[in-house]
């Protein structure tokens, strides 16, 4: 079933003298249950649309319909509440708020939602035990490995069961080791609990784990890659041949 | 170059931190218009005993400046070196590009010198302003005309306003260059990077010291409060007050590390919406700000007791004026003879046949009555058989005083002229007149001790009622009757006569007529002693009390009471608030990324405000909520040592002082959490 249905979008900034084509007349679609990741260099755009996507930021033109709703019409009220019940965010720089447990980041998402403490509760522990964070629920942040607080994020994203997650970079303050078990987890998400994922990076190992690749470059969609019945190291090796097509400083990328 | 980085500095810290600016302005205006009151009350036409009061209040309030400045003082370095911790990652980068310390510190100073002028400049325009109006309420304390005002602006007060708030500026300019002198790159650099370590306390550890901190503070309020009878010095005093000070200082310790347990243990109110990262937010700001919380508590204990008790005197004074002083004026007449012995005796003298004291046409209605004294009744008998026990627990009384006496057919006179109740007394009874508190809860424990027989002129009288009555002789400004015995005419020896007055009214109607006449009658008492001394040296004093003058001098003391206090108050009440507020917004400003992440998972904006307010209110709320819990029992013991003024309806001047509160800190607050809401709000 389609879930995430983008329409023609374009992003400008600056004004009518100097105008940056962010993202320019973009479509796709993504099917609930897939694992989505988004690759393009620096300045390709790829973070503006997970922006718009987010609605933390406003499309220029064109649509994006989420389940059927046209999002890019929300407004005040009506926005809080779909990304507060649609979406799930993971970010770069795990942006846990430090002066919180793991735990309560976590219940965080829960009792913005107005949920009862009990079912707080029971929620967090399902999460955590899925993310395998039980042994840090009450440790702060500045207590853990950048790995934890990546998968504190994570289960902070997923714990409102979300149609939709959408991650930034979400490798991109790890070590190869932490990097490799968070993105295990993703694929754990992703195939055994039905979570519709959408990454954004400019790492080669890390948009190996997804099902489907879309290459990005000066705010279009430059290629597409699925995944198939390919092995991680095969879908690996042809992510690697587009991104050397591609150019530019992704080329040294893993 | 300088100047403009240090130009562009000021203005970017000018949008956070406008409250800081803000506070030096008013700080600035308040430190004017105080001073400034001598010149404003210039303009208002008052009487000579009134100016003088004028200068009174005038000098007070300059020497009050050295005090207040000493507290702005304290205010501007502290703040300014909250600033500057503010800055290091600033003044890293300014390193990293080469700049010489020397050059950082020029900065700074230009930045100091930019703020200093400006703040002095507009915070005197305001106090010029300010100060129109406060001309105002000196004239409706003064009761004065204030028809021959104009626009007035005092240089002196300009002068000194600049001289104080300039050696201030000069002092955080002194302190800055010693910071930047002892500035290290690496630790600028890493300054940026903290990781917030949230270190909770010992449990155990909290609970005991609470209980600790209660005991301290039980035993100081118990002390100052229900004991003050056994403050007898100044040290005891400051002893009591360390210990309130110790005491809160471990409660907000105490407190900080148990508040966010308990608010823990309720889930279902912890993990509802953003509570549990505001309850956060308030546990880490009140861990790091303990010591300044204590201090704003003690500011706001001394600011509710001094403004309370400013305006209770004034209203007291006010209100007792119009009871105790019931005729318009006394004159009395003490004649002295020397004995064979050498020893002074007093002699019954008659004031209307005084040689050169004429009073017709200037007096009408009056009574004149003489008191005695009897040898043999002073403080000390008059206590009976309490007296030894008397002695004991209040030693420094002075129980050799003689205690007047008055027969009732005088007292019933005056009774008619004041417009009071008569009494009666049979020959065998007297009556304790007192009205002065301490000395009346003294008598009446005397009173209700056993024995209420006292022996008078040889004879032994006993009580009528065991219990002094209102009631008094003199025209005063408030309750200070010390006691007089009321007895039988036939009782009183009348050779025995002490001193002699003339209490009555004035024939005029109107206040200029009664004041010219008031004039007349000084000046002739003058003349007249001036006469009897020429006479009769050191034989006749003659004396004079009239309702104008006490009611010019209690109007006068209210006033300077009332400015004293609202001096004090406003500027501890201003110190409070901008501690609170610095700290607060800057605590926003390292917050903004906290907010910005939970409004991308999803909170309301208006969720995001309320934590906001109650983390702001929370935060002003809890150093005024114990510093009034202190304030309760200050003011147990303020109403003791300010008896003697008069200090019923204390509620009327509470309540005033909650409304200056109200105003000014509750100012602070609401701007405070506006400018904080400002800063959280999405840069998007």
């Amino acid at each position: 079933m389609e879930l995430l249905n983008i329409q023609q979008i374009e992003k400008y900034y600056g004004s009518k003298s100097s105008l940056t084509k962010a993202i320019d007349d973009l479509s796709f679609t993504v099917e609930e249950g897939e694992f989505v990741a988004i690759m393009g260099a620096s300045g390709s755009g790829k973070t503006t649309l997970l922006n718009c996507i987010s609605t933390i930021d406003r499309v220029t033109a064109g649509h994006i319909f989420l389940e059927g709703t046209d999002i890019t019409t929300l407004k005040g009220k009506a926005l809080n509440k779909f990304r507060r019940e649609k979406l799930g965010f993971i970010f770069q720089d795990f942006n846990l708020l430090d002066t919180l447990t793991a735990y309560e980041n976590i219940s965080l998402a829960l009792s913005i939602q107005k949920k009862p403490a009990k079912e707080i509760a029971a929620a967090v522990k399902q999460v955590s035990d899925q993310l395998g964070i039980t042994d840090v629920l009450e440790k702060y942040p500045y207590q853990m490995s950048g790995g934890q607080k990546q998968r504190v994020a994570s289960a902070r994203a997923i714990v409102t069961d979300p149609r939709l997650v959408l991650a930034d970079e979400p490798t991109g303050a790890l070590d190869s080791k932490s990097a490799k078990m968070l993105l295990e987890r993703f694929r754990y998400l992703n195939q055994e609990c039905g979570a519709t994922i959408m990454m954004v990076t400019h790492d080669s190992f890390t948009a190996s784990y997804a099902g489907r690749v879309l290459f990005i470059k000066d705010g279009k969609i430059f290629h597409e890659l699925t995944r198939g019945d390919d092995s991680r190291k095969q879908f690996f090796d042809r992510i690697i041949d587009v991104v050397t097509l591609l150019g530019g400083d992704v080329s040294d990328a893993l | 170059m300088l100047f403009r980085l240090s130009l562009s500095n000021i203005r970017r810290s000018l949008r956070d931190y406008a409250i800081y600016f803000f506070t030096l302005i008013i700080g600035v205006s308040v430190f004017y218009v105080f001073n400034a009151i001598g010149t404003q009350a210039a303009m208002l036409r008052m009487s000579e005993s009134q100016y003088q009061i004028i200068r009174l209040l005038e000098s007070l309030l300059s020497g009050m400046s050295v005090f207040v400045a000493g507290v702005l003082a304290l205010l501007i370095v502290y703040a300014s070196r909250f600033l500057m911790k503010r800055r290091n990652r600033e003044f890293a980068l300014y390193m990293t590009l080469g700049m010489s310390k020397a050059k950082i510190s020029a900065i700074l100073l230009l930045e100091t010198l930019i703020i200093g002028i400006g703040s002095l400049g507009v915070g005197l325009v305001l106090g010029i302003g300010l100060s129109q109006l406060s001309s105002a309420l000196v004239a409706n304390l003064f009761e004065a005309d204030m028809s021959a005002y104009r626009f007035s602006v005092s240089g002196e007060a300009i002068g000194k306003t600049i001289l104080y708030f300039a050696v201030m500026y000069l002092i955080v300019m002194l302190f800055n260059s010693v910071v930047v002198t002892k500035m290290k790159l690496i630790t600028l650099m890493q300054s940026g990077k903290k990781s917030e370590q949230i270190k909770l306390k010992n449990p155990v550890l909290c609970i005991v010291i609470f209980l600790i901190a209660a005991a301290i503070l039980g035993y100081a309020y118990y002390q100052i409060g229900y004991n003050p009878n056994a403050i007898d010095s100044p040290a005891l005093f400051m002893v009591y007050t360390g210990m309130a000070f110790v005491g809160t200082f471990l409660v907000f310790w105490s407190v900080s590390g148990m508040m966010l347990r308990i608010l823990k243990a309720a889930k279902g109110i912890y993990h509802r919406g953003l509570n549990c990262f505001t309850f956060r937010q308030i546990s880490s700001k009140v861990n790091t700000m303990v010591f300044s919380m204590t201090i704003i508590c003690m500011m706001m204990l001394i600011t509710i007791c001094t403004l309370s008790s400013a305006f209770s005197i004034r209203n007291s004074l006010n209100r007792n004026l119009k009871t105790y002083c019931a005729a318009d004026c006394e004159l009395s007449l003490l004649q002295v003879s020397i004995d064979e012995n050498g020893e002074e005796t007093y002699v019954a003298a008659d004031l209307s046949e005084v040689p050169g004291l004429d009073l017709t046409g200037i007096i009408g209605d009056s009574v004149q009555l003489s008191t005695y004294f009897d040898p043999g009744l002073t403080m000390e008998t008059a206590l009976g058989i309490y007296a030894a026990e008397a002695k004991e627990l209040y030693p420094m009384l002075f129980y050799d005083n003689q205690e007047e006496i008055i027969r009732v057919s005088d007292y019933n006179a005056l009774s008619r002229l004041y417009g009071r109740e008569e009494l009666t007394v049979e020959s065998d009874e007297y009556i304790l007149l007192c009205d002065y508190p301490n000395q009346r809860a003294l008598f009446d424990t005397a009173l209700a001790s056993g024995s209420t027989e006292r022996t008078i002129f040889g004879r032994t009288l006993h009580a009528r009622y065991d219990k002094c009555q209102d009631g008094f002789v003199d025209l005063c400004a408030q309750a200070i009757n010390m006691g007089i015995f009321v007895v039988a005419d036939d009782v009183v020896d009348a050779d025995s006569a002490y001193l002699t007055r003339l209490i009555g009214n004035y024939t005029g109607e109107t206040a200029e007529e009664k004041e010219a006449q008031e004039k007349e009658l000084l000046a002739r008492i003058e003349q007249a002693q001036n006469d009897l001394n020429a006479a009769h040296p050191d034989e006749y004093y003659l004396g004079a009390e009239t309702k104008i003058q006490l009611y010019e001098s209690a109007v006068g003391l209210g006033a300077v009471v009332t400015f004293l206090g609202l001096y004090i108050g406003i500027v501890f009440l201003i110190a409070c608030g901008a501690i609170l507020a610095l700290k607060e917004l800057s605590e926003s400003v390292d917050s903004i990324g906290r907010y910005e992440m939970l409004r991308k998972i999803g909170a309301e904006e208006s969720a995001i405000n309320g934590s906001l307010f109650v983390q702001t209110g929370i935060f002003f709320l809890l150093p005024l909520l114990l510093g009034a819990l202190h304030s309760v029992f200050g003011m147990k013991f303020a109403t003791y040592i300010l008896n003697e003024m008069g200090t019923e309806r204390v509620g009327a001047s509470i309540l005033s002082t909650v409304l200056m509160i109200l105003v000014i800190y509750g100012g602070y607050f609401l701007v405070t959490y506006l400018c904080g809401k400002g800063i959280i709000k999405g840069r998007s």
